[in-house]
């Protein structure tokens, strides 16, 4: 399998200036790490741990300060449209113009992947549907949306894109449980179907287990582990993946560290 | 050939987006558009009274030409306004709905992206202030038996060019200082007219006031649309007005891309694309 992504030992801190005093506090520390063609990563860790840095990074939204980053052969900070064009996001935040419908904001993210009126008019009722979308709110504004809903419009616009790398960051987290299983039953559909390569960043390790094909646990920006979930578990002598967590950290994954700002935020 | 078409055709949905959303906005939020409406009106009369306001008060002018000449300048004032709020919200309006991240991370170029912003705002501008404009000179019976409309709109949109490129430069703001940048696309506005003679001419100003009124565009804007609307003034008779605005235009654009692009680099540096402030 050839690479989807390719990470050598990249490196983001972040300066703080407090009057004269000059703080950096670092996001990631050197992180490598290499995703196959349609295979699913998982990254594991605490709140601040670096995992958004890490999608932002590979999102072309943040410039990085070493190492290297690669998504299908093209350099992040020296390709960003070449990047932009691959690759798509759902992250925590559902992240819409709150009064305009989900068909408006769609319509909005489709124009800047050359998606025209005509074919979104097409599109964008079939893609709702697919992700279990009810036809009769496609109008309503996305404020008067559940929050289960609005992150099932958050999964069309990624995926009307038709992202060759779909990152997901923290996509289910304070969703309810069926929400959270549709959620996670249509991100692995995408992947059966249309051969997606998937960077997921999560707190849930059922999740991680069931979606990825590796996990990693990201811990104060280092990666410290990133092997199949079985052999995570044999490394660290676990039973679980929670517990493996627990051996390769010394902390639960429930456990805040403080975060650098950008992360915090 | 053909992929310098799909490119172009590309380019074009991108910018068609970008309007349309807009438009959308203006849309959902109609009632606020209304309730802006109103509030401008009474601004521009605030104004426009003044002229009616000197001559009950002893002064000597001719009230009906300083009114039509105050009310280009308010008009100008909120066109202004308009341009300046839409291409700062290309980063306050998306930082505040979270969506920002989602429109810098696809694959617009930000010229597009700006223009995009900048074809809005003239087009919104133009229909908000065209209103203004009708309005306040209805209440105040005000006629324009000479004006050539033609030549003021031709004034308008060369002008707007470089409007929207110094537009660029305030939306700017909003990505280095989340909390405050947006209040200073204001200050930049109010800057910007002071020197450029907007109730007044700018021959009653201090030198060092007047010589920066020559590198405004809102100088040339007022003077010439002020001859074609209350003397008659044609293109020809304005092109006194018109070239200056076509150099600044041709400067202004690309200063404004290159700041913005600067901008967003350091944003992207430290982290402050995302910030909801």
């Amino acid at each position: 399998m050839s690479s989807a992504v390719e990470v050598q030992s990249l490196y983001k801190q972040f300066v703080h200036r407090k009057g004269r005093r000059v703080e950096r506090s670092v996001a990631l520390d050197g992180v490598s790490l290499s995703i196959a063609r349609g295979e699913c990563v998982a990254v594991l860790g605490q709140n601040g741990s670096g995992k958004s840095t890490l999608v932002r990074a590979l999102s072309t939204l943040l410039l990085y300060e070493g190492g290297s980053a690669h998504v299908f052969g093209h350099d992040v900070q020296r390709e960003p449209r070449a990047v932009r064009r691959l690759v798509n996001r759902v992250s925590v935040e559902a992240s819409f113009f709150k009064r305009l419908s989900p068909a408006e904001n769609l319509a909005y993210a489709a124009r800047f992947y050359g998606i025209g009126p005509g074919e979104s008019r097409r599109r964008i009722p079939a893609i709702l549907a697919s992700v279990g979308f009810p036809a009769d709110r496609g109008r309503a504004p996305m404020e008067d949306l559940s929050r289960g809903m609005q992150q099932k419009v958050a999964l069309a616009r990624a995926l009307l894109t038709a992202p060759t790398l779909l990152l997901l960051d923290e996509p289910t987290t304070g969703l309810d449980p069926r929400s959270k299983r549709e959620v996670q039953a249509f991100v692995g559909e995408v992947r059966r179907r249309h051969d997606t390569t998937t960077l997921l960043c999560t707190h849930d390790m059922a999740e991680a287990d069931a979606l990825a094909d590796r996990v990693g646990i990201l811990h104060r920006g280092r990666l410290l582990a990133l092997d199949a979930p079985a052999g995570l578990r044999r490394r660290y002598g676990a039973a679980t993946l929670e517990d493996a967590f627990l051996a390769a950290t010394g902390r639960a994954l429930e456990d805040d560290e403080e975060a650098p700002e950008e992360e915090a935020a | 050939m053909r992929a310098m078409t799909v490119a172009a055709r590309y380019q074009a949905v991108a910018l068609l987006g970008v309007v349309e959303r807009n438009a959308y906005l203006v849309k959902r939020y109609g009632w606020w558009e209304l309730a802006f409406f109103v509030w401008t009106v009474a601004n521009t009369l605030t104004i426009v009274f003044i002229a009616d306001g000197v001559e009950a008060t002893g002064g000597r002018l001719d009230v009906e030409r300083v009114t039509a000449s105050l009310l280009i300048g308010a008009v100008i004032w909120s066109y202004l306004g308009i341009v300046f709020e839409i291409l700062t919200e290309t980063v306050a309006w998306e930082r505040w709905e979270g969506t920002i991240e989602y429109t810098f991370m696809a694959p617009l170029p930000r010229a597009i992206h700006l223009l995009g912003m900048g074809a809005f705002a003239v087009l919104y501008g133009v229909l908000r202030t065209a209103a203004l404009f009708a309005v306040v000179a209805l209440f105040f019976g005000l006629g324009f038996p000479r004006a050539d409309f033609g030549a003021a709109l031709v004034l308008l949109a060369v002008a707007s060019v470089s409007f929207v490129g110094v537009g660029m430069i305030t939306a700017v703001l909003p990505l280095i200082s989340p909390e405050k940048g947006a209040q200073l696309g204001f200050i930049a506005q109010g800057l910007l007219l002071v020197v450029s003679g907007v109730y007044y001419p700018v021959e009653v100003m201090p030198g060092w006031m007047q010589a920066i009124a020559t590198v405004s565009p809102a100088t040339y804007a007022l003077h010439g649309i002020r001859a074609s609307v209350l003397d008659g003034a044609g293109v020809g008779a304005v092109w006194g007005d018109l070239w200056p605005l076509l150099v600044l235009g041709a400067v202004a654009i690309p200063a404004g891309l290159l700041v913005f692009r600067a901008g967003e680099r350091y944003a992207k540096r430290h982290g402050k694309l995302k910030r909801s402030g």
